[in-house]
């Protein structure tokens, strides 16, 4: 145990932390301004934003002692009896003249930067700026370059942080990105024929301080202030990492990767940060339908659930496919529904999409060749129902046996998986109930078609790849006709009031034992599930 | 004064001088022999240190204390890297002695090899010394015939290889953590300390970095002893416990307005005035100076006033320079324009900033714009008060840069404007009458190309 001071404040520290000024400042509420330093990279303390007076008070006599000169709080550890100042006359007048410094080039073109509202050096700028120019005032410039599919550079915005360029060495491991010239005419870009093209290309643009690297995929569609920002888990694979949904009036903007040590860290791919348009595609399932003489006839929600109770209680044998997509408190409502028209219901496994191999990255980053995420989730709740397991080939030669007769199959896939594989074996089915975002074969030929809800539009719980359980909360509306998946369950379930997976989770935690870990309130980082209760990796 | 006798360039002049045949009929080597016959590289470190010699190339950093700074026992290699980027304006003194005298370079560095256990040295040469580079990879090549180098180095248990590296002419490649990036095949952006070079150096090992003429004193002090270079030189101020003397012999570089301009040979301590009129012969047509930079331009300036000062390692400070630097003295007569003299410091300073650290960056090409204007009849008096704010905040010394290149830029801008204000405000306000009193910002001018 040790004791920081930080403008005056006494601070205590682990023995075994290894903490900046920056850091332990934030500890004590004050922040200290920066650019260049990131936790995720190196420190190269060039910026100069971060400048403290510093010193050490002695343990004996309680004298502090202090450094003339200024140090960079990123560069500069806490220690027992390090002292911090960062609200001397001093460290004022040194950020106001790197801020004054930084904006004497800067086209200041808010009006027209994506980066606006959420810029650090127009936050910096308020705070700790010259509340005049002194310096000569230019002409407007900015220039844009093109570096790479998906990330553009306003060349005269940039404060020469060269945070992207040290991800790009750090943590990608692809190197596209340098700096060119020297001193004031330093530029940052790419060699000719080598451009920013790598799958985790769009975290530089969330590293940028500033307006420099703009995102080709949001550029000029929203300005920031107008979007919400809803906590969220990506379900682009099974690395399911912690995002930042950015929405306005029910339609996704943007993601972000939201800092998660246990999961993603601070970063995400391009894969899930640009594989959210599927939300709003046009070819989303609203009509829901069943199937007549002739056709198919439209029904209303609200005749479901009867028509459902008619069909499945008289079609024999049930069985339910459940998809990795489905939330861990989807997966339990859907079994326990089926289970209560037919205790001997067989659950199983839905497709589950992999591509290639797992992609690793020098940052100690994945990208899964699972392509879904919760399947270790809904095994967990199969093998509670099932005691063993039962696999989707088991289900299918069973209805194509005739032992089954009632099948609901749910999707959420953003590639076809529901496939004419699948939709051949079911032909014998009386009853095929489908929910589903996109048509597949197996939709065609379904008797109820019932629209279900994409990532955004979900809220409950994914358990990831190496069983670290998430939750989160829908951050826009599903599109008119579709229905959250869960909320159906929960209805036919005759469970009171709203669809509540908070509720849901915690009669799980206190059910399954490979839940336990999940009893109590769940941190927005999510909780490790214990490892030897889960089952290895398939 | 009079019973000193040049070391260091002895050999200049001499027909042939940077062949080892001529160096070593002068005695040449024999320094080397010796310590390899007698002495231990704890022996040698504890020579360098009791003779106190400092570090030639601008800071004066205490030689010995520096190679004592790298790990003890320390297993894996340790690497010796040889500062000879000379790109500070004025000074060219590691240029006289790698090209006239190579071999006397080369044996220094070998005794420091030898005392630093360093088994690897690279020579990092500015890439506009093309005759360095000939002369000096002419010299290895013949100390690796003769033995100096090589495995085994006169039969001792001692062994040493020397590249020469040419550098791609940035003044940063000289600050000693710019010249290892640089020498490692990355940006020269200096890094930050700690770890210091002696902990974790080129290709992240424990390096010692030395300038040219601090390696070319030592086999001097191992012939003549520690006694003779300590009889050279200003002691230590009794009343300053941090000031470490200056002594030993050291290389002036003489240029600007006077009629003899060269390298010459004299005590630490010696002043400008000495310098000007014992070896230059005097300002140049008759006139008189006005000012001097007394060691390369990042050092400042002293004014005619302050010519009494000694030009040892503590004297410069004295008359709020920076310091002696590389003790190249440039003599500005009193026909120069202070305007133009810090214009063109500070555009040496804004094309050579390496751009790491905003203060320096912005600072650099924020003075170099104002002083332009300035020049273009277009400044104002408070431009003055803001040059000085700039040459006030940049700098390693108040901690707002990482290296010392800024320090360089500041010094030049707060000497010639604290020192020669009213030239300054005469200048403005005889070109700039009408808007002279202007504090509101004012239109830039449009940005011109700079070259070299």
């Amino acid at each position: 145990m040790g004791i920081v001071i930080v403008d005056g404040q006494e601070i205590e520290i682990a023995d075994d932390e290894r903490l900046n000024a920056i850091q332990v400042a934030r500890r004590a509420g004050v922040d200290v301004p920066h650019y260049c330093w990131h936790p995720g990279l190196t420190v190269v303390a060039s910026c100069r934003m971060c400048l403290v007076e510093t010193g050490t008070r002695d343990a004996e006599s309680g004298e502090i002692k202090m450094v003339p000169k200024l140090v960079p709080g990123c560069q500069t550890p806490a220690t027992d009896g390090s002292v911090f100042v960062t609200n001397s006359e001093k460290v004022r007048h040194s950020r106001a003249f790197v801020e004054e410094g930084l904006l004497i080039d800067h086209p200041i073109d808010c009006p027209i930067c994506d980066k606006a509202g959420e810029c650090h050096l127009q936050d910096y700028h308020f705070e700790h700026g010259q509340d005049a120019r002194r310096a000569d005032i230019r002409p407007f410039t900015s220039r844009r370059r093109d570096v790479g599919p998906t990330v553009t550079l306003f060349v005269d915005r940039c404060v020469m942080c060269s945070r992207c360029v040290r991800f790009t060495r750090e943590v990608s491991g692809t190197s596209e990105l340098m700096v060119i010239d020297r001193g004031a005419r330093e530029e940052i870009d790419v060699f000719d024929g080598f451009p920013l093209d790598n799958k985790l290309s769009g975290n530089v643009v969330d590293l940028c301080p500033v307006g420099a690297l703009g995102d080709k995929d949001f550029l000029y569609k929203q300005r920031v202030w107008f979007m919400k920002s809803h906590d969220g888990v990506c379900a682009g694979c099974s690395a399911g990492c912690s995002v930042v949904v950015d929405e306005n009036q029910d339609k996704v903007y943007r993601l972000r990767p939201r800092e998660n040590m246990a999961v993603n860290k601070w970063w995400m791919c391009d894969d899930g940060r640009y594989g959210f348009h599927h939300v709003h595609d046009e070819a989303r399932l609203v009509e829901l339908e069943r199937r007549a003489a002739a056709g198919y006839e439209s029904i209303e929600w609200s005749q479901v659930p009867a028509a459902l109770e008619i069909e499945l209680s008289s079609a024999g044998r049930l069985a339910g496919l459940i998809s990795p997509h489905l939330t861990v408190e989807e997966a339990y409502l859907l079994a326990q529904l089926l289970r209560k028209f037919d205790e001997e219901a067989l659950l199983a496994l839905g497709p589950v999409p992999v591509q290639g191999e797992d992609e690793h990255y020098p940052g100690d980053f994945t990208i899964r060749a699972e392509k879904c995420p919760n399947r270790r989730g809904v095994e967990e709740v199969l093998r509670h129902f099932n005691g063993g397991a039962t696999s989707l080939d088991d289900v299918l030669s069973q209805v194509e046996s005739g032992a089954v007769g009632g099948v609901w199959l749910t999707g959420g896939y953003r590639e076809p998986s529901l496939d004419e594989g699948i939709a051949q074996r079911l032909t014998a089915a009386k009853v095929v109930v489908v929910q589903d975002m996109f048509t597949s074969p197996v939709w065609e030929r379904a008797h109820f078609r019932l629209p279900g809800v994409a990532f955004a539009e979900r809220s409950g719980s994914y358990v990831n790849c190496a069983g670290h359980l998430q939750s989160f909360s829908w951050a826009v509306r599903p599109p008119t006709g579709a229905r959250v998946e869960g909320s159906l369950y929960w209805q036919m379930l005759e469970q009171p009031g709203m669809y509540n997976p908070r509720s849901v989770l915690a009669e799980i935690a206190g059910t399954i034992p490979a839940f336990d870990a999940a009893a109590g309130e769940i941190p927005s980082t999510g909780v490790a599930l214990e490892a030897p209760a889960m089952s290895p990796t398939a | 004064m009079s019973t000193f006798e040049p070391v260091l360039l002895a050999n200049i002049g001499k027909e042939k001088s940077f062949t080892r045949e001529v160096y070593e009929s002068a005695g040449g080597y024999t320094a080397l022999r010796k310590v390899l016959k007698e002495m231990q590289p704890a022996d040698v470190i504890e020579v360098v240190k009791d003779s106190k010699l400092r570090g030639r190339g601008g800071a004066g950093f205490p030689c010995g204390l520096k190679w004592t700074f790298l790990p003890k026992d320390h297993p894996g290699p340790i690497y010796f890297c040889l500062n000879a980027d000379e790109s500070e304006p004025g000074t060219f003194n590691n240029r006289i002695l790698m090209e006239d005298d190579p071999h006397q370079v080369l044996e220094g560095l070998i005794i420091s090899c030898f005392a630093t256990r360093a088994t690897t040295a690279y020579i990092y040469l500015r890439v506009e010394y093309p005759l360095c580079f000939e002369r000096l990879q002419a010299a290895i090549d013949e100390c690796y015939e003769a033995g100096y180098l090589g495995q085994k180095i006169l039969g001792k248990d001692f062994s040493l290889d020397i590249y020469l590296h040419s550098g791609a002419a940035a003044y940063i490649c000289g600050e000693e953590t710019g010249l290892i990036e640089s020498l490692e095949g990355k940006r020269a952006w200096p890094r930050i300390k700690p770890p210091f070079p002696a902990i974790e150096g080129v290709f992240r090992k424990p390096t010692v970095v030395n300038n040219v003429e601090t390696v070319a004193c030592v086999p001097h002090i191992i012939n003549r002893g520690v006694p003779w270079f300590l009889s050279i030189g200003v002691p230590a101020d009794p009343d300053n416990p941090r000031d470490a003397g200056s002594y030993g012999p050291k290389l002036y570089c003489l240029s600007g307005h006077v009629n003899k301009p060269g390298c010459y040979e004299a005590p630490l301590g010696i002043t400008t005035r000495q310098l000007i009129d014992d070896f230059g012969g005097g300002v140049w047509k008759g006139r008189k100076a006005k000012a001097a930079i007394p060691g390369g331009i990042s050092m400042g300036l002293l004014t005619e006033e302050e010519f009494d000062l000694p030009l040892d390692f503590a004297g410069p400070g004295k008359a709020d320079c920076l310091g002696l630097g590389t003790a190249a003295v440039v003599v500005l007569d009193e026909t120069v324009s202070m305007i133009d003299f810090l214009h063109n410091s500070c555009r040496f300073f804004d094309h050579e900033s390496c751009g790491q650290c905003t203060p320096c960056r912005e600072g650099t090409a924020w003075s170099v714009q104002m002083l332009e204007r300035i020049r273009a009849g277009k400044g104002r008096l408070k431009d003055l008060e803001l040059l000085l704010e700039i040459g006030d905040t940049i700098g390693i010394i108040p901690g707002t840069t990482i290296c010392g290149l800024s320090d360089g830029a500041a010094w030049p801008i707060k000497n010639a404007i604290r020192k020669f204000r009213s030239e300054f405000e005469e200048y403005i306000k005889r070109t700039n009458a009408t808007g002279y009193m202007e504090t509101e910002p004012v239109e830039a001018l449009p940005i011109a190309a700079h070259g070299h």
